[in-house]
Protein backbone atom coordinates (compact mmCIF):
# COMPACT_ATOMS: atom_id res chain seq x y z
CA UNK A 1 0.00 0.00 0.00
CA UNK A 2 1.19 3.59 -0.65
CA UNK A 3 1.07 5.82 2.08
CA UNK A 4 1.44 9.78 1.59
CA UNK A 5 2.61 11.51 4.74
CA UNK A 6 2.83 15.29 5.06
CA UNK A 7 6.14 16.26 6.26
CA UNK A 8 7.12 19.69 8.31
CA UNK A 9 9.99 22.04 9.25
CA UNK A 10 13.50 20.62 9.52
CA UNK A 11 12.10 17.37 8.25
CA UNK A 12 10.81 18.88 5.38
CA UNK A 13 13.54 20.40 4.70
CA UNK A 14 15.53 17.21 5.10
CA UNK A 15 13.50 15.71 2.51
CA UNK A 16 13.28 18.62 0.09
CA UNK A 17 9.39 18.39 -0.04
CA UNK A 18 6.26 18.82 2.34
CA UNK A 19 4.94 15.62 1.49
CA UNK A 20 6.37 11.80 0.94
CA UNK A 21 5.03 8.56 0.05
CA UNK A 22 6.31 5.31 0.89
CA UNK A 23 4.79 1.70 0.19
CA UNK A 24 4.32 -0.36 3.04
CA UNK A 25 3.46 -3.97 3.05
CA UNK A 26 -0.23 -4.38 3.72
CA UNK A 27 -2.13 -4.19 6.36
CA UNK A 28 -0.30 -0.98 6.70
CA UNK A 29 0.60 0.40 9.80
CA UNK A 30 2.24 3.33 11.91
CA UNK A 31 5.06 0.87 12.86
CA UNK A 32 5.62 -0.05 9.22
CA UNK A 33 5.16 3.68 7.90
CA UNK A 34 7.90 5.01 10.76
CA UNK A 35 10.32 2.72 9.62
CA UNK A 36 9.57 3.43 5.41
CA UNK A 37 9.81 7.09 6.33
CA UNK A 38 13.40 6.87 8.11
CA UNK A 39 14.77 5.61 5.19
CA UNK A 40 14.49 8.40 2.97
CA UNK A 41 16.93 10.37 4.48
CA UNK A 42 19.77 10.01 6.70
CA UNK A 43 19.37 13.06 7.96
CA UNK A 44 15.67 11.56 9.68
CA UNK A 45 15.87 9.72 13.20
CA UNK A 46 15.80 5.94 12.83
CA UNK A 47 11.96 6.11 14.50
CA UNK A 48 10.48 9.58 13.89
CA UNK A 49 6.75 10.22 15.36
CA UNK A 50 3.82 9.95 13.70
CA UNK A 51 0.18 11.07 13.81
CA UNK A 52 -2.39 9.90 11.96
CA UNK A 53 -5.62 11.79 11.51
CA UNK A 54 -4.10 14.59 13.80
CA UNK A 55 -3.55 12.59 17.02
CA UNK A 56 -0.44 10.99 18.07
CA UNK A 57 -0.14 7.37 17.22
CA UNK A 58 1.46 4.45 18.36
CA UNK A 59 3.39 1.20 16.31
CA UNK A 60 0.08 -0.89 15.90
CA UNK A 61 -2.30 1.91 15.01
CA UNK A 62 -3.29 1.14 11.59
CA UNK A 63 -3.24 3.37 8.25
CA UNK A 64 -6.32 2.89 5.82
CA UNK A 65 -7.03 4.48 2.66
CA UNK A 66 -8.18 8.22 3.03
CA UNK A 67 -6.12 8.55 6.49
CA UNK A 68 -4.08 11.83 7.15
CA UNK A 69 -0.73 10.71 8.27
CA UNK A 70 2.10 13.18 9.35
CA UNK A 71 5.60 12.89 10.82
CA UNK A 72 6.39 14.79 13.37
CA UNK A 73 9.65 16.73 14.27
CA UNK A 74 10.32 17.78 17.64
CA UNK A 75 8.60 20.50 18.77
CA UNK A 76 9.00 24.15 19.77
CA UNK A 77 6.64 26.22 20.12
CA UNK A 78 6.33 28.60 23.27
CA UNK B 1 -15.44 30.87 27.37
CA UNK B 2 -12.54 29.04 27.47
CA UNK B 3 -10.50 28.63 23.96
CA UNK B 4 -7.58 28.40 22.21
CA UNK B 5 -6.50 28.49 18.52
CA UNK B 6 -3.37 29.01 15.91
CA UNK B 7 -3.11 32.79 14.82
CA UNK B 8 -1.55 34.68 12.21
CA UNK B 9 -2.08 38.11 13.52
CA UNK B 10 -0.20 40.15 16.74
CA UNK B 11 -1.87 38.67 19.93
CA UNK B 12 -3.83 41.34 21.71
CA UNK B 13 -2.46 41.02 24.92
CA UNK B 14 -5.17 43.43 26.71
CA UNK B 15 -8.09 42.02 24.28
CA UNK B 16 -7.26 38.91 25.55
CA UNK B 17 -7.08 39.47 29.35
CA UNK B 18 -10.15 41.14 29.38
CA UNK B 19 -12.08 38.14 27.73
CA UNK B 20 -11.50 35.90 30.73
CA UNK B 21 -12.26 38.13 33.20
CA UNK B 22 -16.15 38.25 34.60
CA UNK B 23 -17.42 39.70 37.72
CA UNK B 24 -16.41 36.37 39.70
CA UNK B 25 -12.94 36.96 38.86
CA UNK B 26 -10.66 37.27 41.54
CA UNK B 27 -7.62 36.45 39.96
CA UNK B 28 -5.81 36.57 36.69
CA UNK B 29 -3.13 34.47 35.46
CA UNK B 30 -1.43 35.27 32.25
CA UNK B 31 1.90 34.02 30.77
CA UNK B 32 3.31 35.78 27.58
CA UNK B 33 6.20 33.86 25.53
CA UNK B 34 8.40 36.60 23.69
CA UNK B 35 10.50 36.10 21.34
CA UNK B 36 13.99 36.80 22.81
CA UNK B 37 17.69 38.14 21.04
CA UNK B 38 19.79 35.45 21.60
CA UNK B 39 20.29 31.80 22.04
CA UNK B 40 23.36 29.73 22.68
CA UNK B 41 25.31 33.06 22.56
CA UNK B 42 24.06 33.84 19.12
CA UNK B 43 22.09 37.08 18.08
CA UNK B 44 18.72 36.37 17.27
CA UNK B 45 17.03 38.77 14.86
CA UNK B 46 13.60 37.36 14.43
CA UNK B 47 12.10 34.09 14.57
CA UNK B 48 9.69 32.05 11.76
CA UNK B 49 6.84 29.94 13.44
CA UNK B 50 5.01 27.05 11.61
CA UNK B 51 2.60 24.71 12.77
CA UNK B 52 0.71 21.79 11.40
CA UNK B 53 -2.46 23.96 11.88
CA UNK B 54 -5.01 21.25 12.28
CA UNK B 55 -3.35 19.48 14.72
CA UNK B 56 -2.29 21.92 16.71
CA UNK B 57 -5.11 23.25 17.03
CA UNK B 58 -6.68 20.08 18.37
CA UNK B 59 -3.92 19.84 20.78
CA UNK B 60 -4.38 23.09 22.32
CA UNK B 61 -8.03 22.46 22.54
CA UNK B 62 -7.18 19.21 24.70
CA UNK B 63 -4.73 21.16 26.42
CA UNK B 64 -7.72 23.77 27.66
CA UNK B 65 -9.93 20.93 28.53
CA UNK B 66 -7.40 19.30 30.96
CA UNK B 67 -6.58 22.94 32.18
CA UNK B 68 -10.11 22.88 33.02
CA UNK B 69 -10.24 19.69 34.85
CA UNK B 70 -6.96 20.29 37.14
CA UNK B 71 -8.49 24.35 38.06
CA UNK B 72 -12.36 23.51 37.89
CA UNK B 73 -14.18 26.69 37.52
CA UNK B 74 -11.18 28.40 35.56
CA UNK B 75 -11.94 30.27 32.48
CA UNK B 76 -8.63 30.10 29.88
CA UNK B 77 -7.53 31.37 26.52
CA UNK B 78 -4.60 30.43 24.78
CA UNK B 79 -3.04 31.22 21.22
CA UNK B 80 -0.11 30.75 19.17
CA UNK B 81 1.29 32.59 16.99
CA UNK B 82 2.86 31.76 13.68
CA UNK B 83 5.00 33.10 10.62
CA UNK B 84 7.68 35.80 10.84
CA UNK B 85 8.14 37.43 14.48
CA UNK B 86 10.94 40.21 15.52
CA UNK B 87 12.44 40.48 18.74
CA UNK B 88 10.10 41.64 21.36
CA UNK B 89 6.98 39.76 19.81
CA UNK B 90 4.53 38.02 21.72
CA UNK B 91 4.62 34.51 20.04
CA UNK B 92 2.37 32.43 22.49
CA UNK B 93 -0.20 33.91 25.48
CA UNK B 94 -2.12 32.12 28.03
CA UNK B 95 -4.56 34.10 30.21
CA UNK B 96 -6.55 31.99 33.44
CA UNK B 97 -8.97 33.63 34.88
CA UNK B 98 -10.84 31.92 38.77
CA UNK B 99 -12.18 33.22 41.68
CA UNK B 100 -8.88 32.66 43.30
CA UNK B 101 -5.55 32.78 42.16
CA UNK B 102 -4.28 29.06 42.91
CA UNK B 103 -6.34 27.45 40.37
CA UNK B 104 -5.55 30.15 38.12
CA UNK B 105 -1.43 29.93 38.48
CA UNK B 106 -2.32 25.98 38.43
CA UNK B 107 -4.41 26.17 34.70
CA UNK B 108 -1.69 28.66 33.57
CA UNK B 109 1.36 26.99 33.91
CA UNK B 110 -0.22 23.70 32.86
CA UNK B 111 -1.51 24.87 29.83
CA UNK B 112 2.21 26.66 28.87
CA UNK B 113 4.25 23.78 30.05
CA UNK B 114 2.02 21.12 27.96
CA UNK B 115 2.32 23.37 24.73
CA UNK B 116 5.95 23.36 24.58
CA UNK B 117 5.24 19.40 25.03
CA UNK B 118 3.17 18.54 22.78
CA UNK B 119 1.87 20.89 20.02
CA UNK B 120 3.31 20.62 15.95
CA UNK B 121 4.74 24.03 16.56
CA UNK B 122 8.20 24.34 15.03
CA UNK B 123 10.50 27.57 15.34
CA UNK B 124 13.22 28.41 12.95
CA UNK B 125 15.64 31.19 14.18
CA UNK B 126 17.25 33.59 12.16
CA UNK B 127 20.41 35.20 13.25
CA UNK B 128 22.70 38.49 12.66
CA UNK B 129 25.28 36.33 10.86
CA UNK B 130 22.36 35.77 7.98
CA UNK B 131 22.22 31.91 8.75
CA UNK B 132 19.00 30.28 10.26
CA UNK B 133 18.39 26.89 12.43
CA UNK B 134 15.04 24.83 13.00
CA UNK B 135 15.43 24.52 17.02
CA UNK B 136 14.71 21.10 18.31
CA UNK B 137 13.12 21.64 21.69
CA UNK B 138 11.13 18.74 22.72
CA UNK B 139 10.33 15.23 21.47
CA UNK B 140 6.74 14.97 21.63
CA UNK B 141 6.29 11.89 24.48
CA UNK B 142 2.55 12.27 25.55
CA UNK B 143 1.17 10.09 23.72
CA UNK B 144 4.27 8.46 21.96
CA UNK B 145 5.44 5.57 22.88
CA UNK B 146 9.28 5.92 22.62
CA UNK B 147 9.92 9.86 22.54
CA UNK B 148 13.37 8.99 22.92
CA UNK B 149 13.72 7.56 19.32
CA UNK B 150 12.26 11.27 17.82
CA UNK B 151 16.04 12.05 18.47
CA UNK B 152 18.19 12.22 15.42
Amino acid sequence: MNVTVRVFASYADALGADRATVTVPDPATVGAVRTAIAALSPKLPPRPIIAVNEEYATDDVPISPGDEVAVIPPVAGG
Amino acid sequence: MSRSGIVAAPIDVAAITDEVRDPHTGAVATFLGTVRDSSDSRTVTGLEYSAYTGMAEREMQAIVREAIAIAPGVRIVAVHRVGNLAVGEVCVMIAAAHAHRGPAFDACRYAIEEIKKRVPIWKREHYSDGSSEWVNACAPDAHAPHPEDAHA
